[in-house]
């Protein structure tokens, strides 16, 4: 009886590896541009990685549906899910990237986005990492194959800070200004940048750890109770941003002063508190309101193809993963315009499409994307096109924006972005990039 | 029928000895050996080489150092995942501050790092028992993630706190493609799992066992409780950091605290519970049952061509995953390798049983 289940067990077995060993063979069907997802609809983060998951799926259905494709060649995907995990994340880029000659990836994990890192060159796989991801990866000469579309994290703190100077009319010296942040290399990202910006404008930074997944930050909020920071900057993704929110209301620190990044500000993590979160800010990258959204009520929703509730449409992180799509199927375009039209695109070929993206007004109008997005415009030695963010306000049931886009200041960012390449580069003992190399 | 010892007489020690007794074991044994060194890396694609079997290797290396600690041992860790991370914290060092220091020889400083490391927190061992020391063990899992976290010497002052490795060669050879990759890890977890195999069949392995059987007993009997504690820590770190300094360089090239966190002691402690307590090549299996089957199941409905939503699938994976361990403990609580040996004992007695 009992050799009798193990044999079984062992054919099963067999068939499993027997078809992994031949799995990578079903390649994607000819005429279709294959898109892999690596999204997480499971674990901690999974109430902020489903919004974006639904964005960037819905998009491509878009285009496929509205558009038929890009240029005629249609466009397959095929999600992933990593439950934010770096070694799963890693499994997902393995598996789906047997099945194409080569494809964007958007790791959608800062600690996925470094694993990657290492992979994606000998794989001739770009990366873009739209609002995440490693800041110093702008700089295209050395980070050949990573794209951190449309603002990093150093980017994202800048703004920041700059709203809080204009606030505090002008000068931010002798304040006090806390991040609360998840303990991981995503949280750790803008601190260079607030160092340096604490340096010269001489405001007191002080840096709180909070451990992933961020759901006990008592010990935090009893730090800041304590010091009594002028500002509190959130840096946390999941759970950990109702959970600061949660404890910010429980001692009684203003929700008018607290700041998050773009991961932090969403409707996930504010809608749960409502009227208690009112007052609280954050990045916001994407607009929330578009021609775009009417064509997907009426060619998806209308037909039931619509992936999520057709209620988180107009919602931050939607939108995130929507542009996100968005700048691939550009990158794409791009590069059938110059290796041809209505082809199928390898690796390789996108990176020069994405390395030469010139996304104006006209172009978001004809994606109808006016108002969601803002120009983008890339080169060999800029991945990352546009640098801009406006701040939004929980007003208890909405999030409104209340600046207008505010433009990273580069003079500080550039010799940052410089120095850690440069770091990267002769740690990893890469040569800089040749003009020629710049045209391939 | 084939499977039967009959006729195979032992005529001196050494042939008594030996670790496969039945020739048949033997060549099973060089078979499976020839099949992991020449037909995989002339067949496996890719996908099959970096997700599922380098990752079982590591992952099987990291279990056999548990399993002497806990199966032979009889040592409750928590405490995997720290002397992992010591191993490829310490390797990635070794490589990084010292210029031209091979590969092979950072990896195992790393494993010598995580024996220090290991000793020092297995000192409570000789105070506390069981769970008691389980918990003890828990103190290096938090120590670990703290001390790589905050202290930025150890990361070489990496700003995100995210360090990498490139180029690795060995020998003048890269190891930059998954064969090679492969390669080196089975190499690695050949050597150990000899060596292992060994140790626990020598003085040292039978100390260990008369300590976890009855640590009275074996004082009476003249083992010295400190020195095989200590060794079985010792040893036991020294695998598992080799097996973290993989990890971090040969898997994943990148890595963060994150990726030794407590869940990567747990699920080792898994391995090794799932694989049988006290057996090397329990360990094997229960990396296979832990690594590689979830990836199946998660593979399963796509190559039925069944259309399914993610979120869907990773929750099946989760379900049907807890009640297959659930199912296995219940079938044979002592592991994977039990079953295994009964299987054995089975076929030699086939077709006729009594």
């Amino acid at each position: 009886m009992k050799l009798k289940s193990l044999l079984t067990a062992a054919i099963v077995g067999t068939a499993g590896l027997a078809s992994l060993i031949t799995a990578p063979a079903a390649l994607a069907q000819v005429k279709e541009q294959y898109f892999p997802a690596l999204i997480y609809r499971t674990g901690a983060y999974a109430p902020n990685g489903v919004p974006w998951a639904n964005g960037f799926v819905d998009y491509l259905k878009l285009v496929n549906a509205r558009d038929g494709g890009i240029n005629g060649v249609k466009i397959a995907y095929e999600e992933c899910d990593t439950a934010y995990a770096t070694d799963k994340g890693v499994e997902c880029y393995e598996r789906l990237k047997g099945k194409s000659a080569g494809a964007v990836y958007h790791p959608f994990s800062t600690g996925i986005t470094f694993a990657l890192t290492e992979k994606a060159p000998a794989d001739k796989n770009p990366l873009i990492t739209a609002g995440y991801g490693r800041s110093e990866s702008v700089d295209g000469t050395v980070f050949k194959w990573n794209f951190p579309l449309m603002g990093t994290y150093w980017d994202g703190a800048d703004i920041l800070m700059q709203h809080l100077t204009k606030k505090e009319g002008g000068s931010l010296k002798g304040k006090k200004i806390a991040l609360v942040y998840h303990d991981s290399p995503y949280g750790k990202e803008p601190i260079p940048l607030l160092q340096k910006r604490a340096g010269m404008q001489g405001f007191e930074l002080q840096l709180l750890p909070v451990a992933a997944p961020g759901v006990e930050q008592k010990a935090t909020w009893l730090q800041i109770r304590q010091s009594r920071p002028d500002y509190v900057l959130i840096w946390g993704w999941g759970v950990m941003n109702s959970a600061a929110l949660k404890e910010a209301v429980a001692t009684g620190y203003p929700r008018e002063k607290m700041f998050g990044v773009w991961w932090s500000a969403g409707e996930p993590d504010v809608k749960d508190l409502g009227e208690a979160a009112k007052g609280y800010s954050g990045l916001l990258a994407t607009g929330t309101k578009g021609k775009v959204h009417e064509d997907i009520k009426r060619l998806l929703h209308d037909k039931s193809q619509g992936t999520g509730p057709i209620e988180e449409l107009h919602t931050a992180l939607y939108n995130r993963g929507m542009v996100s799509a968005a700048l691939t199927v550009e990158g794409v375009r791009r590069a059938q315009e110059r290796f041809g039209k209505g082809k199928v695109m390898t690796g390789d070929q996108i990176r020069w499409g994405l390395e030469n993206l010139n996304i104006d007004a006209k172009r978001i109008e004809q994606m109808g994307m006016t108002g969601i997005m803002i120009p983008v415009s890339t080169s060999c030695v800029d991945h990352e096109g546009a640098r801009s963010a406006r701040i939004h306000t929980w007003n208890g049931k909405a999030f409104e924006p209340v600046t207008p886009w505010i433009e990273a200041d580069s003079a500080i960012i550039k010799p940052l972005i410089k120095e850690f390449a440069a770091k990267y580069a002769a740690e990893k003992k890469i040569p800089p990039r040749t003009p020629e190399d710049c045209q391939s | 029928m084939l499977y039967r010892e009959n006729g195979q007489f032992k005529v001196s020690y050494t042939a008594d000895q030996q670790i496969f007794p039945i020739r048949q074991d033997r060549v099973a044994m060089l078979l499976l050996l020839a099949l992991a060194f020449v037909a995989v890396p002339l067949l496996a694609s890719e996908y099959l080489f970096r997700a599922i079997l380098i990752p079982f290797l590591i992952l099987s290396l990291a279990a056999i150092g548990l399993n002497i600690l806990v199966g032979y041992c009889g040592q409750i860790s928590l405490g995997t995942g720290a002397f992992m991370a010591v191993g490829a914290y310490a390797a990635y060092n070794f490589q990084v501050r010292i210029e031209g220091m091979p590969l092979i020889a950072s990896l195992l400083l790393g494993g010598v790092c995580a024996t220090v490391f290991g000793v020092l927190f297995g000192i409570p061992s000789l105070r506390i028992k069981g769970l008691y020391l389980a918990v003890a063990t828990l103190a290096a899992q938090f120590f670990t993630d703290w001390a790589f976290l905050r202290i930025k010497w150890f990361t070489n002052d990496s700003a995100s706190g995210s360090v990498s490795v490139a180029g690795m060669q060995v020998l003048g050879m890269s190891i930059e493609r998954p064969v090679g990759k492969y390669l080196f890890c089975l190499g690695f977890v050949v050597v150990f799992a000899l060596l292992a195999k060994n140790l626990v069949r020598s003085h040292i392995g039978r100390e260990w066992m008369a300590i976890r059987d009855m640590d009275v007993a074996a004082a009476v009997i003249g083992i010295r409780p400190v020195y095989a504690k200590l060794t079985a820590f010792a040893v036991s770190s020294f695998i598992v950091g080799v097996a973290g300094a993989l990890w971090g360089f040969v898997h994943l090239g990148s890595w963060e605290p994150a990726a030794f966190s407590i869940d990567r002691s747990f699920q080792l402690l898994f391995m090794v519970i799932i694989g049988g307590l006290g057996s090397i090549v329990g360990s094997f299996f229960g990396a296979a049952f832990i690594v590689i089957l979830p990836i199946l199941l998660d593979n399963l409905p796509q190559w039925a061509g069944i259309p399914i939503d993610t979120a869907l699938a990773s929750h099946l994976t989760f379900m049907i995953f807890g009640a297959l361990i659930v199912f296995f403990l219940i079938v044979e609580p002592h592991g994977l390798a039990r079953l295994w040996s009964t299987a054995k004992e089975k076929l030699r007695l086939w077709p006729f049983p009594h």
